[in-house]
């Protein structure tokens, strides 16, 4: 297995395709930051526009690396899973397409193996691209703005964190994308398995996350108890939450807490759960699958 | 002889097409096993049967005396295959695809022994080149050192020599030859070109529509009593009438342009070609036909050969 995984890796780490989704990320959060570095107090006057009158906030301190990072994953993660639908879409269908899967299945392999070894390179493949976008994001804006406490808004309030209270909660934040991200990954690769060319897969990943997504941002009463909490895309922002605060009744926010832990807990474990899903349902289907390409 | 594969009564359905209708065949160790039927017969299909690409709708295949279904990875450690085009990771080296498919089939290849398979096939000189900078042809052999890298008993090859120029051609039949007279390998290999398999063959299955037409080996295929002889002469007409006036009138068989076809046993040919003189016929050619081509032709589309001869 852990062979066969070596094999996977090393034919992701010789593709051209897989460096563009690192270039990708380094020209999104480079835009982020040149922006914010040189018009950073119109946005920050902007986002606190609705508090302003109540609060008093210093713009320059609020503007620092951790903040920026909060802002470009906001930007950002949305829009990663086309990136990882790069790779894991084409991991199956990529393969039927270059006509080697005939060539890799006819070998003393078991398709239960190709699968789970293939789900794995994704895996591998999204913490490799998260830990990029956690060292441009993060540690590159904490060197340009600097560090500071870290304020963020929600809906009409907002939560404010000591500066020594943050990177935990990015390290917590960038592990739960992380499975997240690997849930698209596994739907993505369940995808590959009925198609003989990337194309299809990677364009039914993302409008599958797509729709889900709206869905699961539609303030709709009837879906709000009977559909959301279903949706796998409900729970991909559930990262947020290591960034919510509690506080005392007097409003002192409360050195590491996390306002709702058993919310990320459940969301965490319904994305393992669609995870666990997705690549079981990818193994039986390409275990009954005539390879004819 | 050992039968190295044995199908027994294997059948595919693809919905309403049967692809494959209960074919029963044997391969013995070490033959060059001819697998020779038109496009769509069903060659490509069994094959990908006996490679596990395909779940066959009912039969058994016994490989190395083990049962495919059940022992499929201990058969597969013994089989190397190029069905088809042989694709391989274009953006990888000639070198880093052998290496990767050897490591895939559980065995640890040293450099030397990837360069002796290039040598074996002829492109050591482009070891470290890319796929996607290669010819038809240079894949196609790579395709073979990748089917031989885990030095496998039964090498399976569907179509090898398709979209190959002649030099090609000839490459592949070399090494085929080579694989069976000097390592003692078995070879399974498809093809629709009747000429290549009668070539290098030593028996041949033939299919249509997804059965046996026949089995045997192209000696036994090879009816000399029944050679489809090609006379090519200046006035094809005058021909005809005068040989119907000779006892050759019950051989002639059909016009076809300026050849006229006569079915007749091929020892036979010298005493034809004494009647045409004396007859005072000019001759540009006499020559029989291609033997297993008159012969599969012969056995799978009789009707739509005839027709075609008639008109």
């Amino acid at each position: 297995m852990w062979k066969l995984l070596q094999i996977e890796l090393f034919k992701i780490y010789k593709r051209p395709r897989t460096y563009i989704a690192f270039a990708a990320v380094m020209a999104i959060v480079a835009v982020v930051q040149v922006a914010l570095k040189y018009d950073g107090k119109s946005y920050i006057d902007f986002m606190m526009s609705g508090l302003s009158d109540t609060f008093e906030f210093q713009n320059e301190k609020v503007l620092n690396g951790y903040l920026v990072c909060f802002i470009i994953l906001n930007t950002l993660l949305i829009h990663v899973p086309l990136l990882v639908a790069l790779i894991a879409a084409d991991e199956v269908a990529g393969e039927a397409n270059m006509g080697t899967l005939r060539l890799l299945v006819t070998k003393p392999v078991s398709r239960t193996q190709l699968i789970l070894v293939k789900f794995a390179a994704s895996v591998i493949y999204v913490i490799l691209l998260l830990i990029w976008m956690a060292v441009l994001a993060l540690l590159i804006s904490m060197l340009i703005f600097g560090t500071n406490d870290m304020v963020v808004l929600r809906n009409d309030s907002f939560h404010q964190m000591q500066a020594d209270d943050v990177l935990w909660r990015y390290i917590m934040a960038f592990g739960y994308a992380t499975v997240a991200m690997s849930t698209v990954a596994a739907l993505s690769l369940l995808l590959s398995v009925f198609a003989d060319n990337a194309v299809g897969p990677i364009v039914a990943t993302i409008s599958i996350v797509i729709v889900l997504t709206i869905l699961s941002e539609m303030n709709i009463p009837l879906y709000d108890k009977t559909v959301k909490p279903y949706l796998f895309t409900s729970h991909m922002v559930a990262w947020k939450g290591f960034f919510y605060v509690k506080s005392t009744e007097e409003g002192e926010t409360i050195k590491g807490s996390i306002e709702n832990l058993p919310a990320i807990g459940k969301s965490f474990f319904i994305l393992v759960a669609y995870m666990f899903l997705f690549v079981g349902l990818a193994i039986a289907c390409f275990k009954k699958k005539d390879i004819l390409s | 002889m050992t039968a190295i594969v044995s199908v027994n009564h294997l059948s595919k359905h693809f919905r309403d097409l049967k692809a494959v209708d209960d074919l029963s065949f044997s391969v013995n160790e070490g033959d060059i096993y001819g697998f020779l039927g038109q496009n769509g017969a069903g060659k490509s299909t069994t094959i990908r049967m006996l490679l596990t690409l395909i779940e066959p709708t009912d039969g058994d295949i016994e490989i190395m005396g083990m049962n495919l279904k059940t022992h499929r990875k201990e058969i597969l450690r013994n089989v190397g295959a190029v069905i088809e085009k042989p694709d391989l990771y274009k953006y990888l080296t000639a070198q880093e695809n052998l290496s990767l498919f050897a490591k895939i089939s559980g065995v640890k290849v040293p450099s030397h022994k990837i360069k002796e398979q290039l040598e074996l096939v002829g492109l050591i000189d482009r070891a470290d080149s890319k796929i996607k900078t290669f010819s038809q042809g240079m894949k196609q052999r790579l395709g073979i050192a990748v089917a031989l890298i885990h030095d496998p008993k039964l090498i399976i090859l569907d179509e090898p020599v398709n979209g190959l120029d002649p030099q090609g051609i000839a490459d592949i039949r070399n090494l085929i030859l080579q694989l069976s007279r000097s390592m003692g390998k078995t070879v399974i290999v498809s093809s629709h070109l009747l000429n290549e398999i009668e070539i290098i063959a030593n028996r041949v299955l033939i299919i249509d529509r997804g059965k046996k037409i026949q089995e045997g080996t192209a000696t036994e295929l090879f009816d000399p009593v029944n050679t489809l002889v090609e006379l090519i002469v200046a006035d094809v007409a005058s021909t005809w009438e005068k040989l119907q006036q000779t006892p050759w009138n019950n051989n002639l068989y059909a016009k076809e342009g300026d050849t006229i076809l006569l079915r007749m046993h091929r020892n036979d040919i010298p005493s034809l070609f004494k009647t045409l003189s004396s007859i005072d016929v000019q001759v540009y050619s006499l020559s029989p036909r291609h033997s297993l081509e008159d012969y599969f032709l012969s056995i799978t589309t009789q009707n739509r050969h005839v027709e075609t001869f008639a008109n």
